[in-house]
């Protein structure tokens, strides 16, 4: 995945809760065997049904930020909808509270979830309502987001962080423990099922 | 120091521990269907990687299974390349699957419980959020994203943060035609979609123990609705008997060896939580959704709420949203509400208890003229226990559809779609926007409302039915 370090730009204000999987990117979209293109697929019923949609206003068409209410990312375990909000040109989400398994594939694949209080969100909103070209910086080295003269800290395990910095993937890390992996194996019980041969 | 039930799965499964590092977990089986999988087995290929435990993988498809002509070429294209593309993999990395036609097919959820490889103490996993269900054995069971699923095909391991701890504590006796549906609507309406975030949630209390395993793997099922992590049950007796004599539980001295270990596995006494919610089983109805989240729900007996009573700005938003995509105006009876299709089916709703609950309700009548009826088994081995039943018959002579076995029109990635506009009423777990099709509305309800709804039309509680008789 691509490393993470800081990232600018502006910023869409989602004024929504529990925007869910199924809205970031329905079910049709997942029948592809790709891992990229999906941004078609982002927000489309939104996108298509309603015309005032934050993301068709030409003022946040190239927001590189999205800003959205508690409860992002609830729904299914599709990593596809962290690859459509990055084909979509996201870098960057921020909410008050985000699905676990969102979060998680979010950060497997680079894109940055930032949590923020819900006063910060709605403070953030505000922002970048008044002014759509508010320059939006989201700092992970410094673990902060910066807009005007406000500064909002914001926490994220130090793993996850380095591992967004780095742009590392799971896989080859855990591969320098394969001796651990053997050992456990080794102890497991016998009577434990196996899929194979078919009974 | 006293541990939980999940504490205790969790830690019996650690790999490796090191400060500042999240802790390497074992997996013990890892279930794959044919939607999250295709870009995981492309990076194992890219990086030159095998899958190192295929005896602990094992595979099905039914996400975009066709329910009717299943023997047939999948029509559209794109589904059967997907479709195509689990079977290319499977075969050259050495995995067991079940496909379209196979004695073994169905959803994922339903093929693993029903073959034994579901047992009490494991780590399961799953490219999907409705891994949950597996959590009623009292497995840690929890869904995946495809960089996960590639990481679980590479190492048999997952890199993991020790979830938080939370209770939902059932006590006392559910009314007739109140179900393990209707408790875990209950559950989501009371703390909300977010409410189990971070948390691994066990339900336990006398309620929970008297239930079935399908009712508890129904609970356990909508885990991730409430934003668990994960749902578990304390294995017992029910659970053993469940067990005993599938085809891949232990037999002879392993299935006493395996016993006396899954018998350990009770949270302790004075193990605390870090947040315990209580409910009253007797003060529970059906519960049927009214909005486009799974946590919008609300007894039958109630009315579509009005978005002013929500004290949150951001719950009467999201109220207003919901009821202008459902078409629902506030202070409307839950039960006038009409509905054109009612599905039963799904990870949620789709076993053989779940289907004889609704049969037993159709048994001798006919659905309304203006509703259609969709009857999905979870899986091959589900349908033919109920055609053995008769059940198939009960469903046509209704005027219902007996379909094959698969996820159908729980999402709609094959062709069992809503229109739309209209309306179901669904034994599914999700009433998210275009879910169950584009511009489709979905009321989730328990499969004994199902059955009542089709016969009337619109959503009716079981006992509506026998009042009507007695009047």
């Amino acid at each position: 995945m691509d490393a993470f370090t800081t990232h600018t730009g502006t910023a869409a204000p989602l004024r929504r809760t529990n925007v869910d999987t199924d809205q970031i990117i329905p079910a049709e979209y997942l029948k592809r065997i790709t891992r990229t293109g999906f941004e078609d697929g982002l927000f489309v019923a939104w996108r298509t049904n309603e015309p005032d949609f934050v993301l068709n206003q030409p003022q946040y068409a190239d927001a590189s930020i999205l800003v959205a209410g508690p409860d992002f990312g609830t729904g299914s375990s599709r990593e596809h909808a962290v690859w459509a909000l990055l084909d979509g040109g996201f870098r960057a989400v921020i909410s008050s509270r985000f699905a676990d398994i969102f979060r998680n594939n979010s950060t497997k694949a680079g894109l940055l979830t930032v949590v923020l209080p819900q006063a910060a969100v709605e403070a953030l909103w505000a922002a970048v309502e008044a002014d759509p070209t508010t320059q939006v910086t989201v700092d992970l080295r410094a673990k902060q987001v910066g807009y005007d003269d406000v500064t909002v800290a914001f926490d994220i395990d130090d793993y996850t962080r380095w591992r967004l910095l780095e742009g590392l993937d799971d896989v080859g890390l855990t591969e320098r423990n394969l001796p651990d992996i053997e050992a456990f194996e080794a102890k497991r019980p016998s009577w434990l099922p196996h899929a194979q041969p078919v009974r | 120091m006293p541990t939980t039930l999940a504490e205790k799965v969790y830690e019996a499964h650690v790999v490796r521990r090191t400060a500042g590092e999240p802790d390497l977990l074992y997996i013990d089986l890892h279930l794959v269907h044919e939607v999250t999988s295709p870009q995981a087995f492309d990076g194992l290929r890219a990086a030159g990687r095998t899958v190192r435990r295929p005896d602990l993988t094992m595979a099905t498809e039914d996400h975009n299974v066709p329910t009717l002509d299943i023997l047939a070429p999948i029509a559209d294209p794109v589904s059967r390349a997907q479709v195509e593309a689990l079977r290319k993999n499977a075969a050259e990395f050495g995995i067991r699957l079940a496909p379209m036609g196979d004695r073994d097919q169905g959803i994922v959820h339903v093929i693993g419980p029903q073959l034994g490889l579901t047992q009490p103490g494991m780590t399961i996993v799953c490219g999907d959020s409705h891994t949950s269900t597996h959590g009623a054995f009292g497995a840690l069971a929890f869904g995946i994203g495809t960089s996960e699923v590639e990481h679980v095909l590479a190492t048999q391991t997952l890199p993991q943060y020790k979830p938080k701890q939370m209770a939902v504590t059932v006590d006392g006796q559910l009314p007739p035609g109140v179900s393990a549906k209707d408790v875990i609507l209950a559950v989501i309406a009371e703390i909300g979609t977010g409410g189990g975030q971070g948390h691994v949630i066990e339900y336990r209390g006398s309620a929970i123990e008297a239930l079935s395993m399908e009712a508890r793997m129904t609970i356990c099922n909508m885990s991730i609705e409430a934003g668990a992590k994960a749902g578990l049950i304390a294995p017992d007796e029910t659970t053993f008997a469940y067990l005993e004599g599938r085809p891949h539980a232990p037999q002879g001295a392993d299935w006493d060896a395996a016993v006396e270990y899954w018998r350990t596995l009770r949270t302790d006494e004075d193990a605390v939580f870090d947040r315990e919610v209580h409910i009253d089983a007797a003060s529970l109805t059906p519960y049927v959704t009214w909005g486009t989240n799974p946590g919008q729900g609300l007894p039958i007996d109630a009315a579509v709420p009005d978005p002013a009573s929500f004290a949150d700005e951001g719950d009467r938003r999201a109220a207003e949203q919901a009821l202008a995509y459902m078409g629902l105006t506030p202070g409307t009876p839950l039960r006038e509400i009409e509905v054109d299709t009612v599905f039963l089916g799904s990870c949620t709703n789709g076993r053989i208890e779940d289907l004889r609950v609704a049969a037993e309700l159709l048994r001798g009548k006919r659905i309304d003229a203006d509703t259609r009826m969709l009857v999905v088994p979870g899986s091959v081995a589900v349908k033919a226990q109920a055609e053995a039943e008769g059940l198939d018959k009960v469903f046509l002579d209704a005027g219902a559809e007996w379909r094959g076995a698969g996820c159908s029109m729980c999402l709609g990635m094959n062709p069992d779609q809503l229109k739309p506009g209209e309306r179901s009423a669904s034994t599914s777990n999700r009433n998210f926007q275009g879910r169950q099709g584009k511009g489709g509305r979905t009321h989730l309800v328990s499969p004994s409302v199902a059955a009542a709804t089709a016969l009337t039309g619109h959503l009716t509680a079981p006992a509506d039915l026998q009042e009507s008789v007695t009047v």
